[in-house]
């Protein structure tokens, strides 16, 4: 997840301490896994030093928290140039399940059960993210949502290849 | 684990010379929701047609609550499938000259209840599956997502042991699909009906506690995962 953007986007919103940049972050995006201060201090130093945020305001006492951040132009500048960006997909070339495949193939081992139990526990994952879903909001749906969708290609992908088999095995074999 | 709700073992069906389920087994408690999967012609649907007694196999046993569909009358089947089984097919299969509400209540109106209160209990089905407003509409008259949902309704208003789903969600678009599984599987644990989903696309088996898979007229059952 490209951290900059995210925190320039959530301060275009309106300026922010540290701390509530921070808990906005967890809010929308960080479900799995929160922020840590660390890393949001340090982007926002990045930031500063490329002008796309400034100090507005330094309130009295101590600690990093004491800092309102604002954007820039710069910042919605380059923000907006991020946004209009399509991102490039994922090849998807390299894969270790075609690699555990093969190789069952040629020590002889077998390849149906490697395919057999990637398959339950792709299910497994599919399920827990459909009951996390279902007991969820809106945002846990679009979330867990990506993630069953690619999870259901993946197990394509080994349905197809468990339908292969025999043909696969005399390609690697032969 | 409970006893078996609805079992089956070596389950033989052919259809003229082409067998569709060779030795197929099945068994589904009370409250769980399984699904059956398998490509294309793999015996998916022959198998749940087996099960809701709508098929005769050719050999092999059915046991419902320990009786054996098998054995039984036509009219003992018919009578098991209008009290304790729902259907829910790949298109709401209602019917087009009654009105939508007509359709959810037309389950109870053949086990005998009055028509107001089979009319009264098909209205909060429709509440409950968030199509309360299709009530005085015509099945010709609403969309394809509305006619799944009046279709669960109709499953579901008999408070049936087994609900068997064969596809419900295989002529929707992705958004109708995922809200005719959410309300289906809610209502369906909330009622303590047990679920028989037969269907090809994993996202839709994710609704599930197990799945079995069919693979050239033979089962094979994953382990549970709750």
């Amino acid at each position: 997840m490209p951290l900059g953007h995210t925190l320039l986007g959530l301060l275009e919103a309106g300026p922010r301490h540290g701390y509530d940049l921070k808990r906005a972050y967890d809010e929308r995006f960080g479900r799995d896994r929160s922020l840590p201060y660390g890393q949001v201090y340090a982007t926002l130093s990045r930031l500063l030093k490329h002008g796309y945020v400034e100090v507005e305001g330094v309130e009295s006492g101590d600690g990093p928290d004491r800092k309102r951040y604002t954007i820039t132009d710069e910042g919605i500048t380059d923000i907006e140039r991020w946004l209009a960006q399509p991102e490039s997909p994922e090849p998807y070339l390299r894969s270790t399940l075609y690699t555990k495949v093969v190789l069952a193939m040629l020590t002889r081992r077998s390849a149906t059960s490697v395919l057999d139990t990637q398959r339950r526990e792709h299910l497994r994952l599919m399920r827990e993210l459909t009951a996390r879903k279902i007991a969820g909001d809106l945002i846990d749906q679009l979330i867990c949502d990506h993630a069953l969708f690619h999870l259901e290609a993946d197990l394509r992908w080994l349905e197809l290849t468990t339908a292969r088999l025999a043909d696969l095995e005399r390609t690697v074999l032969s | 684990m409970s006893a078996p709700l609805l079992e089956a073992a070596g389950l033989h069906k052919s259809f003229g010379a082409t067998p569709a389920l060779a030795g197929a087994g099945f068994s589904i408690s009370a409250g769980e929701i399984v699904a059956v999967m398998g490509p294309s012609g793999s015996g998916k649907s022959t198998l749940l047609h087996c099960l809701a007694g709508i098929l005769a196999p050719d050999d092999g046993t059915i046991r419902f609550r320990g009786q054996d569909l098998v054995q039984m009358s036509d009219a003992g089947r018919s009578a098991l499938r209008r009290g304790e089984f729902g259907f829910v097919f790949q298109r709401g299969r209602l019917v087009p000259e009654l009105t939508c509400l007509e359709n959810v209540a037309l389950p109870l109106r053949l086990t005998g209840t009055g028509r107001r209160d089979a009319e009264r209990q098909a209205m909060a089905w429709l509440e409950r599956l968030e199509v309360a407003d299709t009530g005085a509409q015509r099945p010709g008259e609403i969309s394809g997502g509305q006619s799944q949902r009046v279709a669960v309704a109709r499953a579901l208003v008999t408070d049936p042991s087994v609900v068997f789903a064969d596809e419900p969600t295989g002529s929707l678009d992705s958004l109708n699909g995922e809200r005719v599984m959410r309300l289906l599987t809610l209502a369906a644990r909330e009622s303590g009906s047990a679920v028989v989903l037969v269907t090809h696309e994993t996202r839709v088996a994710a609704y599930s506690d197990r799945e079995v898979i069919v693979r050239d007229g033979r089962t094979r059952s994953e382990e549970f995962v709750r």
